[in-house]
């Protein structure tokens, strides 16, 4: 596992995709596993930005990816507020347009494109842990 | 990411290149809401050179069908969707609230 540490801000988000996307390719994921692999990571980035880290403008995101066997996992850690992904319901995708709730989506994308999203919050270390895994192929 | 406006007789079109993710979405809202103030409401979005785009992209996008559709006074299509970003889409059940085209040419013409 590679571990890098971000300033909590959007215009990390192109050197978040970098690193996720270079040990996939190294890991021999296909372009459209990488691509996928990549948002995910970024949406998840960017909730934790635009929640976890809402009242703080320098918050520290540290990311952990590496590839074992054929699969890649990739770890989210913040210390921002606690904000649990499952908690956030699914988006009505039949909904029409002026029903269309604008959240939810990145959280739902993310889990669409890995096989496992999982998070684990511990208030008293003021720590926040998202783990996501994706199979090659 | 890059964008530029072209006015065509009966709608505009956007060409975004490059990436949209959240640092860069707020641009793109603000195109798409100037085309509006301006009174243009029958929008091409021209994606042939976008490589990348996140939710944060697909949130703009819809805020600009939703107004761009009001009082039946247009629309809001894609054209030359790149195949990653038609998949992004499709899995949000986006696909089923923009009208897509191949090329910016048809996508001009169904205006």
């Amino acid at each position: 596992m590679r571990t890098v540490q971000f300033t909590a801000k959007f215009e990390f988000l192109d050197e978040i995709r970098e690193f996720v996307g270079e040990i996939a390719r190294a890991g021999g994921f296909n372009d459209r596993d990488v691509y996928n692999i990549q948002l995910a990571t970024d949406e998840a980035a960017s909730n934790i930005i635009e929640h976890a880290y809402e009242e703080v403008s320098d918050g520290l995101l540290e990311i952990s990816c590496g590839v074992k066997g054929s699969s890649i996992m990739i770890v989210l850690v913040d210390h921002g507020e606690s904000f649990d992904p499952s908690d956030v319901p699914a988006p009505d995708l039949k909904a029409d347009l002026s029903e269309r709730k604008i959240g939810g989506l990145g959280i739902f994308l993310m889990r669409k494109l890995m096989d496992e999203v999982q998070y684990e919050a511990e208030p008293g270390k003021n720590r926040n842990t998202l783990t996501m895994t994706k199979r090659r192929g | 990411m890059e964008i530029t406006v072209q006015e065509f007789k009966r709608c505009d079109m956007i060409t975004v290149k490059g990436r949209v993710d959240s640092a860069t979405a707020p641009q793109l809202a603000q195109a798409l809401e100037a085309a509006n103030e301006g009174g243009k409401y029958k929008l091409v979005i021209d994606m042939e050179g976008l490589e990348y785009m996140s939710s944060a992209g697909f949130r703009a996008m819809l805020a600009a069908q939703r107004n761009c559709r009001k009082y039946n006074r247009g629309e809001v299509v894609l054209a030359s969707v790149p195949d990653r970003i038609r998949e992004a889409l499709e899995l949000a059940g986006f696909t089923e609230l923009f009208k897509t085209f191949d090329d910016t040419l048809t996508a001009v013409g169904h205006f």
